[in-house]
């Protein structure tokens, strides 16, 4: 089957790992930066973010032949903006308390530069079904990233570990009494935004660290 | 002396490259020039034009730092006396205060010696002794009941994120003892925030520090009458100047201060040009928000300057911090530029932003940053100048 030839699972595994959007060519960083000081959150951000994705990258690809070079941009816009605006009516219609977590950064999904840059450079010039995988792999590792850091922030933020569902959240598992009682404390720092930029410098070194990326000086 | 000599040879034989040992190089090399003198030439900065290489100038400032360290360790018992309401000898003051001093200054060695190592080895670049410097300095800026647990962290990121993945020593543009500070200072704030007494005493045991109560006046006066009203601690300028009262352990003693000054001066290792550019910066702002003090009703605009120049650790921040040679500007015009702005933010943030008790460590970490943008434009306006006079 076409779907899993080697160039199919380049497309899906690139992204992933040695050409990921966040560590690798640091876009996305601001929502990376907002929606990371919970797990649950950033679960729910990362769906919201391939759902979008995976879908204007289909539309795009199947009208690429239509659309004239000079209004293209405008024309990904309202595509990517209809379909942020389907996400967030639904996360208000079923996920209420998340929605109103991520207030504004569901709505921000549209000028996160990891689908305008997708569309542009990749399903402009490709077939639905290979732009399909370029969403994916993209999501996927968009996601990847934000949840290691937001399990880090979380975890010695605020002391928990914290899955979506239907409500406010669920508390998989939080640092014990006795632990504070013994004189432990979570670091502050993390949960404000520098916390995060140093998190996810940390993921951007150790990531580079491990796929054998020199930046060239 | 040819006993050692011989025993570092042979040892040196062992860990040359290609033998399995030859991991452990940076931790020779770095035993070996303890005892004898090294004839590699430095490849990055700090440059000494001098007979004396890196490790001897940071042996001067850890030189400087002991009294600190030993009138610290006294404050702490002086002050546990104190809130005990007891009498105890000075010996036995100090030997109490040596007991919190010590662990910390421990606990930061091993850390920061674990760091250094461990990239020494992984990089393979040299064990550099600049590392001993910022743990010299790193306890002196904690206060006497920190969590030795947080010492061992905020150590660990000093080194590492102030210092390491700039390049190691010389390549930094945070200075590595305020970066651990400054995380301890966001990370912990409970502890390390500065609006509390660090005063080891009784459980429950508080009160105001010198930054904190015309910070938060219940009513609003000059600080000089507020500091009168104080009962817990004298807070008198003489008082301030000797430094028998609560702070971080190494910066409540002005004499010794002035004291690690002049020396570090003298052995032109501190630049004074920064030493004096930041106290006229501090003096001329403090003078300008006395002035505009009847305008407001912030009680920190009315600290004097000689105030400002007592409480906080401004002067140990200034001496000892500021003047490091690797993450100062590194030229005169630069120093004096670099200087007078870290005087004028560290009032500026004392006194306008009451949630930051203490602004030298900020000031310092800010102009840190600006360093080599103040060296570039000097030494630009350096070449505009000398084209036009050849023109």
């Amino acid at each position: 089957m076409e779907l899993f030839n080697s160039e199919s699972k380049k497309i899906i595994s690139d992204p992933i790992n040695v050409n990921n959007p966040i560590s690798l060519q640091v876009l996305g960083i601001c929502s990376a930066l907002a929606v990371t000081i919970r797990l649950d959150q950033a679960i729910i951000m990362t769906l919201a973010v391939i759902f979008v994705l995976c879908s204007s990258n289909v539309i795009l690809s199947l009208i690429r032949d239509y659309i004239p070079a000079r209004v293209r941009i405008v024309i990904m816009l309202s595509v990517i903006a209809s379909l942020v605006s389907v996400v967030d009516e639904l996360l208000k219609a079923y996920l209420y308390d998340m929605s109103k977590q991520l207030s504004v950064f569901v709505g921000l999904i549209i000028t996160n530069c990891i689908i305008m840059g997708r569309a542009e450079a990749f399903a402009l010039k490709n077939g639905p079904s290979k732009a399909f995988l370029d969403g994916l792999g993209n999501g996927f590792g968009y996601g990847l990233i934000i949840i290691i850091v937001s399990f880090f922030r979380e975890l010695f933020g605020a002391g928990t570990i914290t899955l979506p569902d239907g409500g406010a959240g669920y508390v998989l598992w939080s640092i014990p009494e006795s632990w504070y009682a013994a004189g432990y404390e979570n670091i502050g720092l993390l949960v404000l935004s520098p916390g995060a930029f140093i998190i996810l410098g940390l993921v951007i070194w150790a990531q580079r660290e491990m796929a054998g990326i020199e930046e060239e000086a | 002396m040819n006993f050692l000599r011989k025993i570092f040879a042979e040892s040196g034989k062992l860990v040359e490259k290609g033998k399995p040992l030859s991991w452990a190089y940076p931790v020779w090399e770095a035993a070996d020039t303890i005892f004898f003198s090294t004839n590699k030439q430095t490849s990055s900065g700090p440059h000494i034009r001098d007979n004396m290489d890196i490790k001897r100038t940071m042996f001067f400032v850890v030189l400087a730092l002991i009294p600190c360290y030993i009138f610290g360790a006294y404050n702490i018992g002086y002050l546990n006396s104190l809130a005990l309401d007891i009498e105890r000898s000075l010996l036995a003051n100090t030997i109490f205060g040596l007991t919190y001093v010590l662990p910390i200054l421990i606990v930061t060695f091993v850390a920061g010696a674990i760091c250094e190592l461990t990239f020494a080895i992984i990089r393979k670049h040299e064990v550099n002794e600049g590392f001993l410097v910022s743990c010299a300095l790193i306890p002196l800026t904690m206060p006497p009941d920190v969590p030795l647990w947080q010492v061992f962290m905020g150590t660990s990121f000093g080194i590492i994120i102030g210092k390491e993945i700039f390049g190691g020593v010389g390549t930094n543009v945070f200075n590595p003892a305020l970066t651990a500070r400054a995380f301890m200072y966001f990370a912990f704030p409970t502890k390390i925030s500065g609006d509390k007494v660090w005063a080891v005493g009784p459980d429950g045991y508080s009160g105001a520090t010198a930054l904190a109560i015309p910070a938060n006046p219940v009513e609003y006066d000059t600080a000089s009458n507020l500091f009168a009203a104080s009962t817990q601690f004298d807070f008198s300028l003489l008082n301030m100047f000797w430094g028998l009262i609560p702070g971080s352990i190494g910066e409540t003693n002005k004499v010794l201060i002035i004291g690690g000054a002049l020396f570090l001066i003298y052995c032109g290792i501190a630049s004074w040009r920064i030493i004096m550019s930041s106290v006229i910066g501090l003096v001329l702002t403090a003078f300008l928000f006395n002035l505009l003090a009847g305008f407001s009703s912030n009680a920190m605009l009315t600290i004097t300057p000689l105030q400002h120049l007592l409480i906080g650790s401004f002067l140990f921040g200034t001496v000892f911090m500021a003047t490091e040679p690797v993450t100062s500007s590194h030229t005169n015009t630069g120093r004096w530029i670099y200087g007078f702005l870290i005087g004028v933010l560290t009032v500026i943030i004392r006194s306008i932003n009451p949630a930051y008790p203490e602004g030298v460590m900020l000031a310092i970490l800010i102009m840190n940053m600006f360093a080599p943008l103040i060296d570039y434009y000097v030494i630009q306006s350096n070449i505009k100048m000398r084209l036009a006079r050849n023109a």
